[in-house]
């Protein structure tokens, strides 16, 4: 067999997805979070190609296809929250924006 | 070079090129969650985003390695650096914010994860995960993904193109700026 089988690849995806929800659960800016979310979401699709070339199978290509349409929708909505805060002037503090809490 | 020679050192070329794609991956993901600036972890992200373009080559799935470099590491880190600029570079520490505990809660929860998945892997499926060493010539490739598209995964594609829209809809009413939103501005207390 040429190359890591998948179980490497699988490694280094729990490690992104890891890496990225440390990143969305410690940091403050809002910018940043939705890096690391992106961080998490290209952890999953690596898995899911992975599994896709293990079963030969198109299915896991075509779900990583629509995770990378749903988080470009993700970023569009939350760069627009991002502009939106920056305009109020509010401090772009995830810890500040705590109004919703029941 | 007898055919077996030029098989492992196809095997080790792809090993090589693994290990230094795979630990680039790592290290830009490391970087965006450690850099305070958010303009140079927008810049490690474009990193990550491609050395996990070239992870999906080795995986031979062409169509979304380009789709990869194309959307994300082009049209959407484009936006993002294009609000980081206008937002202002406004640095943080990454261990600065909420009580001690928070922090180290957050550390905990995340290596727990890791941790399980790893488990899990290790476990359960260690020895089933070797890769079938032959797929299709046309496995990964555009006219593949997009015969798949429009026959199995129809249904999948439109509501993309609905999830897309509804977005891009979102966005533009979030970032429209009439003159009454900026009276409630003015009134608002800075």
């Amino acid at each position: 067999m040429l190359g890591p089988s998948t179980a490497w690849y699988l490694g280094v995806s729990a490690f992104l997805f890891g890496t990225g929800a440390l990143g969305v659960l410690i940091r403050r800016n809002p910018l940043i979070v939705l890096l690391s979310l992106e961080i998490m979401l290209n952890g999953a699709n690596l898995a899911l190609i992975a599994f896709s070339r293990h079963a030969s199978n198109g299915a896991g290509q075509i779900f990583a296809l629509a995770v990378m349409a749903v988080a470009a929708s993700e970023v569009c909505v939350g760069l627009g929250l991002v502009v939106a805060i920056h305009r109020r002037r509010l401090a772009l503090d995830v810890d500040r924006f705590s109004e919703l809490r029941g | 070079m007898s055919l077996l020679a030029a098989y492992s050192a196809g095997g080790a070329l792809v090993w090589i090129v693994w290990v230094v794609a795979g630990f680039a991956c790592i290290a830009s993901g490391v970087a965006v969650v450690s850099f305070s600036n958010p303009f140079f972890a927008a810049l490690a992200l474009i990193g990550n985003l491609g050395s996990l373009a070239v992870l999906y080559l080795l995986l031979s799935a062409e169509f979304v390695a380009a789709a990869q470099v194309l959307v994300y590491a082009g049209a959407v880190m484009v936006m993002f650096l294009f609000v980081i600029a206008y937002v202002g570079p406004r640095t943080e520490a990454p261990w600065s914010g909420g009580p001690r505990w928070q922090t180290v809660a957050a550390v905990l929860a995340a290596a727990a994860i890791f941790l399980e998945i790893i488990v899990v892997i290790g476990l359960k499926a260690g020895g089933k995960l070797a890769h079938s060493d032959h797929v299709n010539a046309t496995f990964g490739s555009p006219g593949w993904i997009g015969r798949l598209f429009l026959t199995d995964h129809l249904l999948a594609f439109e509501i993309t193109s609905i999830v897309l829209l509804i977005a891009a809809v979102g966005g533009v009413i979030l970032g429209s700026h009439t003159r009454r939103s900026q009276q409630e501005e003015a009134s608002t207390p800075a």
